[in-house]
């Protein structure tokens, strides 16, 4: 065989609304049969009623020596979550 | 244990890198595959996901010589589900080492022309009904024995296929054992066709965790890296002292006449298989070795103009689409 | 003649099995992994629906039979399914091309019949149409792809078509049991649906670049049991092996 068929990432949506999520990769000559062969790959036990397939050479990823200045600078911002406030008790469900 | 003897490769990296990378292991961290890592680190995790993707995918072949004699329906679509399950499996893993640099279809090449191995198990015939019981309950109990930890692997794709193929693998172990209750309690034929599975496959699956790995260097070095979580020794009694009382409870005979429990270990005393017989199997003097091979080259071989006819179409749809713009 | 209805289950039953079991044939063997999984699935599917028609006809036969006795303990004569799913795999190609002409039929067949009389076999049948639906999206892309390919995929796709086609027609001819069943609202007369399958297998094999033999000429006496192929003979010599030599056993 001269080329190889080419590697896809595989993204399904669940049962109940969430978003999709990336459960794995396969191998297909093409879009049309990478969605194919993703519902057989991955949907055999009733995982999800939405199939996205994305050629694993177009996705762009963050690098992981810019892992700090990314991901970093959020740590400090605890004012982002709920937790950070303290309300009475009294004054119900908030 | 679908990754048997993996020897660990020699790394000559940047000591100050090493050190940080190990940290990263210590800590607990994922490694992804973008990350910096040793190049023996790399080269060990292809020789070890390899290995177990491949072993998936021969796998397939001793338990798949019974689907089409499966004695019922039912029977039928669940052993069909369950070697489908391992091509699955195959595939998850073959994607895990992809990340790390080396193609499908190389690591296929290299497990035709014995580059590659698989695991020493699938190189056993299964002869009768009962050996579906058997595979299921012994070779996937030892297997699971392998994979649960591993789902806790330093490297994060293979870590994430492991997590996917326990939680499928969850029925293997029971639909095998399911069998060998129904041939433990069925009639005389079928009782000597269990006890025969299971001593036919006793030491072959006692094999599957590798020799014993308390002196080895490549162990030493898998470990600290989290590409091995437990000894071989570990794996294996632990199987042991499952695997013994169910063996009882079905009212077989383990084909060991030293097997007997160690109230002071709090595990079972067992004979050690032949490692003579183990050494012979990987080298390709198991009794299937040549059948198993030969039916992976030719299904690769016979699967050649099916695969570049897709690539072909696909290329002209491109072409034509391109053009149409 | 036997009672139609459970002639008629016997054919719908039959066919699924002789086809599942053929394509089982293939697990750990297709070209590459994402092929074998999905075959496996088709069969399961096939495996799945046989369970539900054979069900149906040892109920409606009313002999005490279950699916699995009908499955395993009839020998060539009694069984019922068409020349066509009983033909060797012979290559990926030979196995594809008689997925796809049984699946073209298989679709509209089961859309009529999921509007039966009768509740259970309407049932059945909605649960059928669905899966059959996937397997002739399947299918039909890979016959397209395969004959559109490469000079040797081209090839042996013709190859196939040509070897299979004396196999088609018998799905369309109609006997007493068919009438039967069209009298009594169940099933559509199966020469009715020629022309929706014509016009897939037409579209299709347009596509794939392949061309349709110049011949009407039919083999027949599967799904009337008169004539089977040899290969029947030998697909159940190994499917009922153990049923048969252990007729005590229970599994």
């Amino acid at each position: 065989m001269t080329t190889e068929m080419p590697l896809w990432e595989v993204f399904i949506r669940g049962q109940h609304g969430m978003s999709h999520r990336h459960v794995g990769s396969l191998h297909a000559a093409d879009a049309e049969t990478a969605l194919l062969n993703a519902r057989d790959v991955y949907t055999r036990r009733n995982e999800g009623v939405s199939i996205w397939v994305v050629p694993a050479a177009q996705i762009t990823a963050s690098s992981p020596s810019e892992k700090g200045p990314y991901f970093e600078p959020a740590n400090d911002k605890v004012y982002r979550h709920p937790t950070f406030f303290d309300i009475p008790d009294e004054v119900g469900p908030m | 244990m679908y990754a048997q003897m993996i020897k660990s490769e020699a790394t000559a990296d940047d000591p100050d890198k090493l050190k940080a990378f190990q940290a990263r292991i210590d800590a607990g961290e994922k490694i992804e595959p973008k990350d910096w890592m040793p190049e023996g680190y790399r080269k060990t995790l292809i020789r070890q996901i390899g290995q177990h993707a491949h072993s998936e995918i021969v796998g397939q072949l001793p338990e798949g010589n019974w689907i089409t004699r499966a004695p019922t329906l039912e029977r039928k679509a669940i052993l069909l589900a369950k070697v489908q399950d391992e091509a699955g499996h195959g595939l998850y893993l073959y994607c895990a080492a992809e990340t790390l640099g080396v193609s499908r279809d190389e690591m296929t090449r290299m497990l035709l022309d014995g580059r590659m191995k698989y695991s020493s198990i699938f190189n056993y015939p299964t002869l009768t009904w009962a050996d579906m019981g058997a595979v299921g309950w012994l070779v996937d109990g030892a297997a699971i024995m392998n994979q649960v930890p591993l789902q806790r692997t330093s490297y994060g794709p293979y870590a994430r296929a492991m997590i996917r193929i326990c939680k499928e693998e969850s029925f293997h172990q029971r639909q095998g054992f399911d069998i060998m209750m129904k041939m433990a309690n069925g009639t005389p034929a079928q009782r000597r066709m269990a006890q025969d599975a299971l001593n036919r496959f006793w030491y072959p699956s006692l094999m599957m965790f590798g020799p014993s790995d308390k002196d080895s260097v490549h162990s030493t070095q898998s470990m600290r890296w989290r590409i091995k979580i437990n000894t071989n020794d570990e794996l294996r009694q632990k199987f042991v002292d499952q695997t013994v009382p169910q063996a009882e409870y079905l009212g077989l005979t383990v084909p060991d006449e030293t097997l007997a429990w160690n109230e002071e270990k709090g595990g079972y005393d067992f004979a050690e298989p032949d490692w003579a017989e183990f050494y012979g199997v990987l080298k390709g003097n198991g009794p299937c070795n040549t059948d198993r091979i030969a039916a992976r080259q030719k299904a690769w071989d016979d699967g050649t103009w099916v695969r570049d006819g897709l690539m072909a179409h696909a290329a002209k749809r491109k072409a034509a689409k391109a053009a149409a713009q | 003649m036997s009672d139609p209805l459970f002639e008629f289950l016997l054919r719908q039953g039959d066919n699924t099995l002789i086809l599942g079991h053929r394509i089982s044939e293939w697990c750990g063997i297709a070209p590459a992994v994402e092929e074998d999984i999905a075959l496996a699935n088709t069969a399961l599917d096939l495996i799945g629906q046989t369970q539900m028609w054979l069900g149906l006809a040892a109920e409606v036969e009313g002999a005490g039979r279950s699916a699995d006795d009908l499955a395993f303990h009839r020998d060539v004569w009694d069984f019922r399914n068409l020349l066509l799913v009983e033909q060797p795999n012979g290559d990926f190609g030979h196995t594809i091309m008689r997925q796809f002409l049984f699946d073209a039929f298989q679709v509209p067949h089961l859309t009529a019949l999921h509007n039966a009389s009768d509740d259970r076999i309407a049932g059945i049948a909605a649960k059928s149409l669905k899966e059959a639906q996937y397997h002739l999206e399947r299918s039909r892309e890979t016959v397209i792809a395969l004959g559109d390919g490469t000079e040797e995929s081209n090839r042996r796709m013709q190859a196939a078509l040509d070897r299979l086609w004396p196999y088609a027609g018998e799905m369309f001819l109609r006997d007493g049991v068919d009438d039967a069943m069209h009298e009594s609202g169940i099933a559509a007369d199966p020469a009715s649906l020629r022309a929706t399958w014509d016009d897939t297998v037409q579209t299709t094999l347009g596509e794939a670049m392949l061309t349709i033999p110049d011949s009407d000429f039919a083999q027949q006496g599967g799904k009337s049991g008169k004539r089977h192929s040899e290969h029947l003979g030998h697909l159940l010599a190994t499917m009922q092996f153990l049923p048969r030599s252990y007729p005590d056993a229970r599994w």
